[in-house]
Parts: structure tokens; C-alpha cells; sequence
């Protein structure tokens, strides 16, 4: 049977169970106003390692472990670990998963890894291809800083507009469903690289919202539903001016965001008081905010159900100095506890 | 919606930089490093009787120094974030755009890291400022020749 509906929705036949999940984070995002949530965090940038990228592999080594602790597996039970980070050639996720014996897909989907990843791995699983499948994903504030902007002690001043790499990663083991109350993943929508001519690398939220409009708007046309039926609608790290974007984009398609929409980058800091300008982002930030936040309060029913929506800049360095635009990303995942 | 149209949209949105705040800032954190400048030369011209020459090149050398000391033990990024311009336009802005990347590439050795990356920054100032001051030399070799 198809199980594709509409423009690109996919309905899957067994909703895939979530059935662990862990998140490790940095001191910014433990300060922070979902602090409480973070229980796994550190105070060093180096999380006792001696690089950044060292660092940042050190997290999604701890989150996969974490995920294969909680399930009382080996990783020999696990068929596919999906994984992606912002470091060239992903090399975060290559060097996480080295010592783990896993079939292992490297993605690279800049800050919309952990949607990417997760429709992938349920994909896997739903298709019959896998008992078992991980999502993994990371970003480092200071090693993202030296790939994309200056060197950490370089004197300069942030245009209001930018966002903070959040120090972070997010881990889900997804499973055929087996336990009722875990969270299950009902439908997707994969995005469409959509690019609107923005050009400023300090403006990434904007340069990513026409993207999340068009998947959200694809997604309700799709599933013929309205924002009301949802608890919680969450993008990825749009942050403060691509959250007013993204609303102004829908409501010229009818489409209105109440109370339950919020965004990841402005959840995970207090953007006055922290210093960080629009919000937080990276891979690592929607990834945390939905292993720390999203999912423990579905568990404890707060939330039933939930979109996810995490928004990617696909652009680099060279080709922002080339003068191109930024071409942006949003993939959905719809969470539910029905 | 157009692009042209977004982009407009996303100016109205977006938030400006505080011009005149970050002017203000700018003023007197880098009048207060001139200041401090000018307070050298006096001590090194009038109590250590150095030569004019000689104490304008020892303040260069006590800025830098102090920039540097700054920035490797992480304050002078701070005062930058508040003093923008005001920090980057006198010598300890430069002595900033040299010694951060060559402590944030250490970690990739120091010939290829440090040595390859110590100049990520300062380089377009060495390129284009030694470029404009050829072209600074010719034009004055030829209007003091003809003019003389």
C-alpha cells in the first residue's frame, strides 16, 4: 500500500515507537530556562577532552550510550544509527560512532538534522528494513564558531539578528512499537530546499522560514488538519526574527499559530538576559530541547501531540563570500501518545 | 511571495544595530586605549627621557603587549563587544586579530594550524595596507618631484 499522501506526507502503517531517548548539553544551555530539564551537562567547553571537535564527538558518544544503556541492549541490537552534525565532512558523527559496530549513515542537513534523522530511521523501521534505528545529532558553540565565523577570542561584535550555536546533542532509539506508552511517530513530511534570495549569515532565521512555511503549509493541506489539533508545534531554531517571519509567511496562507507554537532556539534561552541576540541554534539545539523537553513531557502526558519541525541553513562559508543565498530546509515529524 | 518582497519584509522585521549606542562606545573605549597611549608616551618621553622615536615605537610595543596579554586570558574579547570599532581600529585591535587565531588553531599544530591560520584575520589588513602605501609612495614621489 502507499503510504504517501498528498504533496509528500508519509503515513506510516505501524507508528514507530520512540522508546529511548537522552540529551546532554553545555553550561549556557543548563542556565538556561529549560535548565531543570537538562540532567546530563557539563561546565567545561572540553568536556574533559583536548579539542572542540573532540568535545563535540565526546556528546553523541555519551547520548548513544545513554540510549543503549536505557533500553538494555547491545549495539549489536541496533540496525541503522543516522547521524550528522555541522563540522565539515560531519566529522562529529564519524568520529561518535567509530568504536560502535552499527550500519551508519552520515547526514548532513545542517540544523535540520534531527528531524532528517529521525524520519530516516523510522522510515527504515516502517519499511521493514529495521527492528531498531537511531537518530543522533550534535553542535558545539566553539567548534561551529571557528568552521563559520571568527576565532572564540577575536573582538566583535554580534548583529542583533544572530543566533548561538548551542552546545548539545539529542539522541532517539526508535523501535517497532512494542510499549504503548512511549511516544509513537505517526506521519512526516520531509522538506524541500526552499531558498528566497536572503544572503546574510546573520540572518538565518529569516533565511529558513519561507522553508518551514512551505513544509507546515504542505503538511496541513496534506493531512487536511489545523494547528488547534496539536499541543505543541515546534520548529527547529528559527529564533526570534524567523519566528515572526514564519508567522507572517502562514497567515498569507490562512493559516494562524496560536499559543501552542513555539521555536527550540527561543526555548532554550532567555535571549535578554543570556546575550544571545535572536536565540539558539545548531543541530544540537532542537535535538536537546526535544530529547530534555519534547519527549519526557509527552511521557508524563503534557503534550499528546506534537509537530516537530527542524529548519536547516544549507549554505557554507565559501559560498556566502561568493555571494549566494542561503537556501533553507524544514523537515516534520508528528509525534503522538494515541 | 517574490524574494524581493521577502527581503523587504525581513528588514522590517529584523532588528537594526544601536548606531548610536555602539558609537558612543566605540568613542570612549578607543579614546580611553588612545588616552592610555598618550599616557605611555608621556612617561616614556618625559620620566625615562627616551627619544621621540624611540618612545612612539616602545607604546606600539607596550599596546600590543597588553592586547595581547588581554586576549589570552580572555578579556579583551568582552571589552570588544562593548567598545566595537573603538577596539578594532587602534594597534590592540590588531594585536587581537593575531594572537585569537593562533591560540583558537594551536590545536591543529603549529606549523599547518597556527602557522597557516595566524593570519585568517590580520592578513587582508598586511595585503591591502602595505598595497596602499606603494601606491601612497608613488603619488607623493611624483608630486614632490614636480612641485619641487
Amino acid at each position: 500500500m502507499t503510504k504517501k499522501i498528498g504533496t509528500g506526507t508519509y503515513v506510516f502503517q505501524n507508528p514507530v515507537e520512540v522508546s529511548a531517548f537522552a540529551s546532554i548539553v553545555g553550561q549556557k544551555e543548563k542556565e538556561g530556562p529549560l535548565g531543570k530539564y537538562f540532567t546530563k551537562y557539563s561546565y567545561d567547553e572540553y568536556f574533559k577532552q583536548d579539542s572542540f571537535e573532540k568535545a563535540e564527538s565526546f556528546m553523541q558518544k555519551e547520548v548513544l550510550n545513554d540510549v543503549i544503556q536505557k533500553e538494555q541492549i547491545s549495539p549489536q541490537d541496533i540496525d541503522f544509527i543516522f547521524a550528522g552534525d555541522l563540522l565539515n565532512q560531519c566529522a562529529g558523527s564519524n568520529f561518535s560512532v567509530r568504536d560502535t559496530p552499527v550500519q551508519f549513515f552520515g547526514l548532513y542537513g545542517a540544523c535540520s538534522t534531527m528531524a532528517e534523522g529521525t524520519i530516516l530511521a523510522a522510515m527504515t523501521i516502517d519499511g521493514d528494513f529495521a527492528q531498531r534505528a537511531i537518530a543522533l545529532t550534535s553542535s558545539h558553540f566553539c567548534s561551529a564558531e571557528r568552521q563559520f565565523r571568527f576565532p572564540l577570542e577575536y573582538g566583535s561584535q554580534r548583529t542583533p539578528s544572530s543566533q548561538w550555536t548551542v552546545t548539545g546533542s539529542g539522541c532517539v532509539l526508535l523501535s517497532k512499537s512494542k510499549n504503548k506508552e512511549n511516544p509513537h511517530i505517526k506521519d512526516c513530511c520531509p522538506g524541500v530546499v526552499c531558498d528566497m534570495g536572503v544572503t546574510d549569515m546573520n540572518n538565518m532565521g529569516a533565511a529558513m522560514a519561507p522553508a518551514a512555511a512551505l513544509t507546515i503549509r504542505r503538511y496541513f493541506d496534506d493531512t487536511k488538519t489545523k494547528p488547534e489539533a496539536y499541543d505543541l508545534i515546534v520548529t527547529g531554531d528559527l529564533g526570534k526574527e524567523g519566528k515572526e517571519m514564519l508567522k507572517i509567511l502562514l497567515k498569507k496562507d490562512g493559516i494562524s499559530f496560536g499559543k501552542e507554537y513555539d521555536d527550540c532556539g527561543t526555548m532554550i534561552y532567555d535571549c535578554e538576559k543570556q546575550d544571545v541576540h535572536s536565540g539558539g541554534s545548531g543541530c544540537g539545539c532542537s535535538a536537546s530541547v526535544l530529547t530534555a523537553y519534547i519527549l519526557p513531557n509527552m511521557i508524563k502526558k503534557k503534550y499528546k501531540e506534537v509537530l516537530f519541525i527542524t529548519t536547516g541553513a544549507l549554505m557554507n562559508p565559501n559560498t556566502s563570500l561568493q555571494g549566494e543565498s542561503i537556501p533553507g530546509i524544514a523537515h516534520l515529524v508528528h509525534f503522538s501518545m494515541n | 511571495m517574490k524574494s524581493e518582497e521577502y527581503n523587504e519584509l525581513v528588514k522590517k522585521v529584523s532588528p537594526k544595530s544601536p548606531i548610536l549606542k555602539d558609537t558612543l562606545f566605540a568613542f570612549l573605549i578607543g579614546g580611553t586605549i588612545c588616552t592610555i597611549g598618550q599616557l605611555l608616551y608621556t612617561i616614556y618621553y618625559e620620566v625615562a627621557k627616551l627619544s621621540v622615536t624611540d618612545a612612539k615605537t616602545y607604546v606600539s610595543i607596550t599596546l600590543i603587549l597588553l592586547s595581547a596579554l588581554l586576549t589570552g586570558i580572555g578579556i579583551y574579547d568582552k571589552i570588544a563587544k562593548i567598545g566595537g570599532a573603538g577596539t578594532l581600529v587602534p594597534i590592540t585591535g590588531f594585536a587581537n586579530a593575531m594572537v585569537s587565531p593562533a591560540l583558537e588553531f594551536k590545536a591543529e599544530g603549529f606549523v599547518l594550524g597556527l602557522g597557516t591560520k595566524i593570519f585568517a584575520i590580520a592578513g587582508p589588513v598586511i595585503v591591502y595596507g602595505t598595497t596602499a602605501s606603494v601606491i601612497y609612495g608613488i603619488i607623493y614621489y611624483f608630486i614632490s618631484k614636480f612641485t619641487v
